[in-house]
């Protein structure tokens, strides 16, 4: 196995610290290439702090495009990712997390790299070249391909979220350089700037990092008996969870989405209720370590991957496991 | 106002997509309908025009063979026309590919609209890549994964509310701009019988890429620079013991979780 010389990874989300997406994404390339850089955004003192964060995962240089201020990152990271490569300072691979910010910083790039990118990635491997094999999901994860690059790179591939695990190094104290990068002029492509930031109160734990989590479907019957489900999920100390179909009917907010388009769970427990299986879903959940199902379709696919089947009611059903589960204590 | 809205002609959900078995490409020979995931967009799209008091809306699509099945029904919920991509060296096209050729279908549009919308991913290809590329090829500012826009300035400008991983956030823009759509943030209106007669006049013009002056080297399978080397099914989960409720299920499912340690 031939490692590649240089990998980078565009950070996720700048403030309060690098991310969990950034620093899965760090330790995965690690395993790829000897030398593993970060591309961020953010004033001096937050780049800083972050920069040592990070070199205890690996990485050893932090290119910084600066305080980006109200503007979306994408097309200040991409620009001036685009500005190191044609200057011939190129990594062989670029990895972004499969997110809402991610996704604009891989699509921007790609168009001015005229690069492909290569999306819903869930494992990457050393392949002859040096190159990766990409594996990524396709038909919502009923089947899996692998995937190379053909041409000249740098390849972008578009990694979905837990495909790695974040894991420091066992070596410390490894200093990390921090790189301002100038940033050529972008013109009408950074128009668009953030008024205000609102941030959804959650109480219990996140839905990526929770242990269990209760999720509901259109089996649910009415959008009031999502109740049930959050009730459940805060018992358990869980988070409540939701499937494409609900969240597009408006019965509860994106952020709850377990799928393909939202989160990728992987519970100690997770609870599926009312929820029939379909791919979409399946390809965020699988990975959960117990799967429990109710829904009233005994042939639902949901009951294919379930430890636990109920066929019956979640009406009738969670009421009285709420119940029940408050007499045990 | 003019919105240019991009659609995807897709091989109907109902029915499991498959590759190619030759070239492992998506399998496009099944009649092709609109993607859901286009109609919120085209709705968006048809209300922003009706709130600035005038204008239209163009529908984009590239699809083999022709196809305007699924376009007929986007120009019955109110577009006023389509442009149509379609030729054979499209075959195996990539995202980018994609987003290379829409954006010239784009600049073919004169005057050229105030505001392209998408949806954030496509229900069968879903890369999530197009709207940005596309973007950035048209040297457009873009607002991905919107939930609500609405206009400002008399029409100069967007407010945007855009999804993000703890909540949302807010962001202004002036036009001309690329907005990205959720699916679900708007109810897409039902075509009367009408409109599905009277959207069968309505014009689709058809463009090839010696049209678009577009290279084929650049676009389809060959501008891909990527191979699928294989493809497997998906590892199965095992299922295990399904039971009927027959007024004692939650007392198993109770003793589960205590078995786990959950509770």
């Amino acid at each position: 196995m031939t490692l590649l010389d240089r990998v980078w990874v565009a950070a996720e989300s700048a403030t309060g610290g690098p991310s969990s997406a950034t620093l899965e994404l760090v330790s995965g390339a690690r395993g790829l290439g000897k030398v593993v850089e970060l591309f961020t955004w953010g004033d001096e003192a937050t780049v800083a702090s972050s920069a040592d964060v990070l070199g205890g995962y690996g990485v050893t240089r932090v290119y910084s495009v600066g305080d980006i201020g109200p503007a979306l990152p994408g097309p200040r990271v991409a620009s001036g990712m685009a500005g190191l490569i044609w200057a011939g300072d190129s990594p062989d691979v670029v990895l972004v997390g499969a997110t809402y910010d991610g996704r604009d910083v891989a699509g921007r790039l790609s168009a001015k790299l005229d690069r492909p990118t290569i999306t819903n990635v869930v494992g990457l491997a050393e392949a002859e070249g040096p190159r990766l094999v990409a594996e990524h999901a396709i038909f919502g994860g009923a089947q899996s391909a692998t995937s190379q690059f053909t041409g000249p790179g740098p390849g972008i591939f578009v990694v979905r979220d837990k495909t790695f695990e974040a894991r420091p190094t066992e070596v410390s104290g490894v200093p990390v350089s921090v790189v301002p990068v100038e940033v050529a002029e972008l013109g009408r492509t950074s128009a668009a700037q953030v008024v205000s930031r609102h941030v959804e109160t959650q109480e219990g734990p996140k839905l990526d990092e929770a242990t269990v989590v209760v999720s509901g479907g259109r089996g649910l019957g009415s959008p009031e008996r999502y109740a049930l489900v959050e009730e459940l999920a805060a018992l358990l100390h869980g988070a409540p969870g939701a499937t494409r179909a609900i969240v597009d009917a408006g019965w509860v907010a994106y952020s709850h989405q377990v799928g393909q388009t939202g989160k990728t769970v992987r519970p100690t427990v997770y609870i599926a209720c009312g929820i029939s299986g379909a791919t979409q879903h399946m390809v965020g959940m699988k990975g959960a370590r117990h799967v429990i199902a109710i829904n009233t379709d005994r042939d639902a696919p949901i009951f294919g991957i379930a430890d636990l089947g109920v066929v019956g009611d979640c009406g009738v059903v969670l009421p009285r496991l709420i119940e029940s589960l408050r007499a045990r204590g | 106002m003019k919105v240019a809205v991009c659609a995807k002609q897709i091989p109907d959900q109902a029915n499991p997509a498959k590759l190619d078995p030759l070239n492992r490409t998506l399998d496009r020979s099944d009649r092709l309908i609109l993607d859901e995931a286009d109609s919120y967009g085209v709705e968006v799209a048809l209300r922003l025009v009706e709130q600035a008091g005038g204008g239209d809306v163009t529908l984009v699509s590239m699809a083999p063979r022709g196809e305007t099945g699924g376009l007929r029904t986007a120009l019955a919920m109110g577009a006023a026309g389509a442009l149509l991509v379609s030729d054979d060296d499209l075959g195996g096209s990539d995202a980018l590919g994609t987003a290379k050729v829409l954006a010239a279908a784009i600049r073919s549009i004169s005057p050229s609209p105030d505001l392209v919308l998408t949806a954030t991913e496509s229900t069968d290809g879903y890369t999530g890549t197009v709207p940005a590329q596309l973007a950035e090829l048209l040297d457009l500012p873009s607002i991905t994964f919107a939930k609500r826009i609405e206009l400002e300035g008399g029409g100069t400008s967007i407010r945007v509310w855009r999804q993000t991983e703890s909540g949302h956030d807010e962001l202004c823009c002036t036009l001309p701009a690329l907005v990205s759509v959720t699916a679900g943030v708007v109810e897409p209106r039902y075509p009367s019988y009408r409109a599905i007669v009277a959207a069968k006049a309505k014009p689709i013009t058809q463009l090839s890429l010696a049209e678009l002056g577009i290279s084929p080297d650049a676009v389809g399978a060959a501008g891909a620079r990527q191979v699928v080397t294989g493809v497997v099914a998906a590892e199965a989960r095992q299922g295990g013991e399904v039971i009927v409720d027959s007024g004692d299920a939650h007392e198993r499912i109770a003793d589960l979780l205590q078995q786990l340690k959950v509770i």
